[in-house]
């Protein structure tokens, strides 16, 4: 506002002028000052203390970490986010980029079938639980379907099946997502210099051997930008296990999100409930910070 | 979907267009390519096929073993009964109550984080000042925490506001964390726009909310479709909030709907589950057809402009 200043001193219209812009943005800090900085801290004190059914105060230490650790439901819950998050994130990549890759090929009718490939991102994950829990269910869904072909031995139960349930839960994640991998992809795959694909066809080069020497290098940023998303998804993994599984059969597909919510809401035992939480946070904060600030950082 | 190869042989059959073949060339390698194409097609469109079909027939024929199978006996039947008088949770209300409530949720958190968002960004741009980076930057990393960590806190805290147990509480709650989001993409918008026509109309005695209102504003449409659509489709999306935050009568779609098919009393009427899903996802989808490629600027932004 320097310029419609004079040399005259400053009355208090123009310094709320002044002021207004942060006037403007001080609800939003605000608000994110207590609904996520200070409930951050309140959750990650709450772990410390004995608080079961309502948030006490008493300081107990690490005590709610270290029953966490021995607590069975958290460690199927850990190793499932590792099958899971590992398996969601590595076939959400290859899918999504055989699927820009193909998708790159000028083909007739590409929005169209993006627009197909991509749809199930706009649904909830409770609708895609719902749509794959009968889908999958042996009594109604694919066995009893191919079984009524006429293949009478074929059995397709993993949802029922304490080992496998995990991998339904995978196998309903892909679809809903491996679509907008292929969309970060397939934006990659745009913003590469059609000359240098041009002078290595030129050179002799394979498709293959275009795509793995030139193309797939170049798209490091949309892998990272892919990683992020999927991994933090994946941590976040809520919704979908409630509507497909409801973290069952028993606690065979718990996640730490699941484990989170019953233990503090329904088992009473919100300390070990906070703990969780803030191992999550943690695990989260470690992968979204970096990205962050490299991204804040190129900015400038 | 499978329309594609046959648009494809029709172009190279007819000989005048023999440039043109050139790039779209029939080849074995070609067909090879829609017919993967075409399988994938068919593989995301399954389960929407599933639910559509299975909405639309008696029960007899889905526990007969004939999911795959179209209508036999064509029926709105289970449609009727998602709507209106299906049990969810202890009343045979159907969905249509939540199917309300997820409508008085979604609009005002919308219409209101939206339009904050656009001032966020407005300022974070254009007035920008010591530490509005690393301001945006803690305000950012807001959207991705785990929602988890503030649950037990957040209930306490509707509780004193009164506000517990209702669809107000919920339209706090996805305003507070759907700000973020929509300040991220005004502000990347904004950081576009030219900033010599902000000082040219300061210069002219245009004040903060005049140069907001008539040079950024107007054209800011593209930006508030992206985020209006992005924070509709994740809040009528939302589970956890929905399921943390509500009694019986103030739960969202969502949450019924999970209601809805995870009741465990009586005969499973999976074709009623369907049709209720398909309600679910009705909004958001029309949403994604009607403006697909808002919604994917949406996503892209959200994730490759972090």
């Amino acid at each position: 506002m320097a310029f419609t200043e004079t040399a005259t001193r400053p009355g208090p219209v123009d310094r709320l002028r002044d002021a207004l812009p942060k006037l403007v943005l001080s609800p939003t800090v605000a608000i994110v000052a207590i609904f996520v900085y200070g409930f951050i801290v309140f959750t990650f004190y709450l772990s410390f203390t004995n608080s079961r059914i309502l948030p006490q105060f008493g300081w107990v230490g690490w005590q709610n970490y270290e029953n966490l650790f021995r607590i069975r439901a958290w460690d199927t819950a850990v190793t499932n986010l590792i099958i899971f998050g590992s398996l969601y994130i590595i076939i959400c990549c290859a899918l999504g980029l055989l699927l820009a890759i193909l998708l790159d090929q000028r083909i007739r009718a590409e929005g169209f079938i993006r627009t197909i490939y991509l749809y199930p991102m706009a649904l909830s994950f409770i609708v895609t639980g719902v749509a794959w829990k009968w889908f999958l269910d042996p009594g109604i869904g694919l066995e009893a379907v191919v079984r009524g072909w006429g293949w009478e031995s074929f059995t397709f139960g993993w949802i029922k099946d304490r080992e496998m349930a995990i991998y339904t839960i995978v196998i309903a994640a892909v679809w809903q997502t491996s679509g907008f991998v292929m969309a970060m992809f397939l934006a990659g795959l745009r913003g590469i210099d059609s000359e240098m694909m041009k002078a290595a066809q030129i050179d002799g080069a394979s498709t293959f051997a275009l795509y793995r020497r030139i193309v797939i290098p170049q798209l490091r940023p949309a892998f990272m930008s892919a990683f992020v998303v999927l991994a933090h998804m994946a941590i976040k993994s809520y919704d979908l296990v409630i509507a497909l599984t409801g973290g069952g059969p028993g606690t065979a597909t718990e996640l730490p999100a699941t484990f989170m919510y019953s233990y503090t809401f329904t088992r009473n035992q919100m300390g070990i409930g906070a703990a969780s939480a803030v191992i999550m946070l943690m695990t989260i904060a470690a992968i979204i910070v970096p990205y962050l600030w490299s991204e804040l950082r190129e900015k400038r | 979907m499978s329309t594609a190869p046959s648009v494809e042989t029709g172009a190279t059959a007819a000989p005048a267009v023999e440039n043109r073949s050139r790039l779209f060339q029939f080849s074995p390698a070609r067909i090879v390519l829609y017919a993967i194409l075409a399988i994938f097609c068919i593989y995301y469109l399954l389960p929407l096929y599933v639910m559509v079909v299975n909405s639309l027939k008696p029960l007899s024929e889905i526990t007969a073993g004939g999911m795959m199978a179209l209508p036999q006996q064509w029926t709105l039947a289970p449609w009727g009964s998602a709507w209106s008088t299906a049990q969810v949770g202890v009343e045979a209300t159907g969905l249509r109550p939540y199917f309300i409530n997820s409508i008085l949720m979604v609009v005002p958190a919308v219409a209101i984080s939206t339009l904050l968002g656009a001032l966020n960004g407005y300022v974070l741009t254009k007035w920008a000042f010591r530490g509005s980076t690393i301001l945006f930057g803690l305000l950012l990393f807001g959207c991705f925490i785990p929602f988890q960590m503030v649950l037990i806190p957040m209930a306490r805290m509707l509780g004193l506001m009164g506000l517990a147990g209702s669809v107000p509480g919920l339209v706090f709650v996805h305003l507070v964390y759907g700000i973020g989001f929509s300040t991220l993409y005004f502000r990347n918008y904004y950081a576009a726009f030219p900033t010599e026509l902000v000082r040219a109309a300061q210069i002219d005695g245009a004040g903060f909310f005049t140069i907001f209102w008539r040079i950024l504003l107007p054209s800011s449409g593209p930006i508030a479709v992206v985020c209006i659509i992005w924070q509709f489709t994740n809040i009528w999306n939302d589970f956890l909030f929905g399921a943390s935050f509500s009694d019986f009568d103030s739960q969202p779609m969502t949450v019924a709907l999970n209601n809805l098919v995870q009741s465990s009393t009586g005969v499973k009427e999976y074709n009623v589950h369907f049709a209720g899903a398909i309600m679910a996802a009705l909004p958001t989808l029309l949403v994604y057809i009607v403006a697909g490629r808002f919604f994917v600027r949406g996503l892209m932004a959200g994730s490759v402009k972090g």
